[in-house]
C-alpha cells in the first residue's frame, strides 16, 4: 500500500513493513537491494523504498515472474530517473537471487 | 500537503458506525480504504470535520452467495478481494476489469463499496455495475435496510442517493443466466488512469447461446462521458433483437452519447469524448459478440478461477 494514502491512526494496532525491514544487519542486503545497487535500479533513490516493497509483494506471490508481470506490478510506482529497463532488470536479478541462484553481475545490453 | 483538521472516530461494529452517521451525517465522511477520500483531503478540496472509519468492519467485508442465487458483495471488499473471489471471477466482466482498475497498492486497500459511495463521474466500478445491473443495499440506525437499484444511485458527481445518515453495506449481483459474452474497453487518461470514455457491455442470450441468432438482452454502460455514469439506453434498444452483426453495432453505437451532456476538460474536449465514447462502445460491442458467439460463457461454473 502506499504510505501516503494510509492515515497513521488507521494503521493502529498493526505492524508495518517498510524498507527498513529488508536489509538483516547494517553490513548486508537484502538480495533485492543488493541486486538494485547491481544491476543500476537506482539513480536519485526517492522511488526505491516503493520499488523495493512493491517489487517483494510480487515476488512473495510469484517468485519467477515476467518482464511483462513485472511492469505490471510497478505500474503505481514513479521512477524519473531510470526510464524502468534497469529497475525490471534488478528485479529479475534479485528474484534469481531469492530463489537460490547465483547473483549475476552488470553487464551492458 | 496536510488535510485540513479532522476528528476521527473509528467504528468497532455496525451499530456504532450507524450511530456515528445518525449523529454526524452531514459533516462527517466514512472512510475504508481512503484510496479515494484520503488525496482529495490532502488537496482540502474536501474537508470533512470528522472520519468515520469503517475499515475494520469484518462483517462488511467479502462475497458470499445470497439464497436466491446472487451474489453478496461485503462494502468493504477490496479489489484485491474480488480478484482472489472464484465467485466474482465468475462473472467475466469484472474478471477481464477489475486487474486494471488502478494499481497493486490501491487494489489491496480500495473498496467496491467506497468507489460506488465515492461516484467519481469516471469510476471504473459504477460502469461495471451497470452493465451487470447490480442493487445496492443501504443501512440506517433510523429506518434499517434498504436497497437501491444501481441505475438509481448516481445522481451526479460525487453524489448518490445515499442520505446522510446510510451507510452503504453491500452489492448485489445478478446470478448469470442464459449464455452471455461481456467487455470492458476504456480510454485512459495516460497520467491518471481514469476513464476519459470507458463502456462496459454485457450481451446476451436468455434461452442460451445459438450462433448467430439475436440477442435479446442488451447492457451497455459508460463512464467518465457524462456528469455521471449512464446506461446506454438508445444504443440497448438498438441492438436488442438484432444478432449484432457489424452494421448494427456502427449505427447503435454512434447513439452512445444520446441524451447525454457530453463533459469536456483539458483532457478531451466535448467532440473528441463522444467519438471515443463511441469507438469504445464499437470495440467493447464486437468483444463481447464475438464472445458471446465464439466462447459463450455458461453462467456459473463448479470450479476454477
Amino acid at each position: 500500500m502506499k504510505s501516503c494514502t494510509v492515515l497513521g491512526v488507521q494503521a493502529d494496532g498493526s505492524t508495518v513493513r517498510t524498507v527498513e525491514d529488508l536489509a538483516p544487519d547494517p553490513d548486508h542486503l537484502h538480495p533485492l537491494q543488493a541486486a538494485f545497487v547491481e544491476h543500476h535500479g537506482l539513480q536519485c533513490g526517492y522511488c526505491t523504498p516503493g520499488m523495493l516493497m512493491t517489487a517483494l509483494d510480487l515476488l512473495e506471490r510469484s517468485p519467477d515472474p515476467s518482464d511483462p508481470e513485472i511492469r505490471d506490478a510497478l505500474h503505481g510506482n514513479y521512477c524519473r530517473c531510470t526510464g524502468y529497463q534497469s529497475i525490471v532488470r534488478s528485479i529479475q536479478a534479485g528474484a534469481a537471487v531469492m530463489r537460490g541462484e547465483p547473483a549475476t553481475a552488470w553487464s551492458p545490453e | 500537503m496536510n488535510p485540513a483538521a479532522f476528528a476521527y472516530e473509528r467504528a468497532e461494529t455496525l451499530d456504532d458506525a450507524l450511530r456515528l452517521l445518525g449523529d454526524h451525517g452531514f459533516d462527517g465522511k466514512v472512510v475504508a480504504g481512503g484510496q479515494s477520500l484520503l488525496p482529495l483531503m490532502k488537496l482540502r478540496l474536501a474537508r470533512p470535520e470528522l472520519l468515520i472509519d469503517i475499515g475494520r468492519l469484518g462483517a462488511l467485508r467479502g462475497v458470499h452467495e445470497l439464497p436466491d442465487g446472487r451474489l453478496g458483495i461485503g462494502a468493504l471488499t477490496t479489489y484485491a478481494d474480488l480478484l482472489d473471489s472464484v465467485l466474482v471471477l465468475q462473472l467475466a466482466l469484472m474478471a477481464d476489469a477489475v486487474p486494471h482498475i488502478a494499481d497493486v497498492q490501491v487494489r489491496n486497500r480500495g473498496t467496491i463499496g467506497g468507489s460506488i459511495a465515492h461516484a467519481d463521474p469516471a469510476g471504473d466500478v459504477p460502469a461495471l455495475l451497470l452493465a451487470l445491473g447490480a442493487e445496492v443495499v443501504a443501512r440506517s440506525a433510523a429506518r434499517g435496510e434498504r436497497s437501491i437499484a444501481i441505475e438509481e444511485f448516481f445522481l451526479g458527481p460525487f453524489a448518490t442517493a445515499l442520505e446522510p445518515d446510510e451507510l452503504l453495506t453491500e452489492i448485489r449481483m445478478p446470478a448469470p443466466s442464459g449464455a452471455s459474452g461481456s467487455a470492458y474497453q476504456r480510454l485512459a487518461q495516460q497520467a491518471s488512469g481514469f476513464a476519459i470514455a470507458g463502456v462496459a457491455v454485457v450481451v446476451g442470450q436468455t434461452g442460451g447461446s445459438s450462433a448467430d441468432g439475436p440477442v435479446d438482452d442488451v447492457r451497455v454502460a459508460v463512464t467518465g462521458v457524462g456528469d455521471t455514469p449512464y446506461r446506454a439506453t438508445a444504443v440497448e434498444a438498438a441492438l436488442e433483437g438484432t444478432t449484432l452483426d457489424r452494421p448494427s453495432i456502427d449505427a447503435a453505437a454512434a447513439r452512445i452519447t444520446d441524451g447525454v451532456a457530453v463533459q469536456s476538460d483539458i483532457h478531451a474536449d466535448r467532440d473528441y469524448r463522444s467519438a471515443m465514447a463511441g469507438v469504445m462502445a464499437r470495440r467493447a460491442l464486437q468483444s463481447a459478440r464475438e464472445r458471446l458467439f465464439e466462447e459463450p460463457s455458461p453462467g456459473r461454473v463448479e470450479s476454477g478461477g
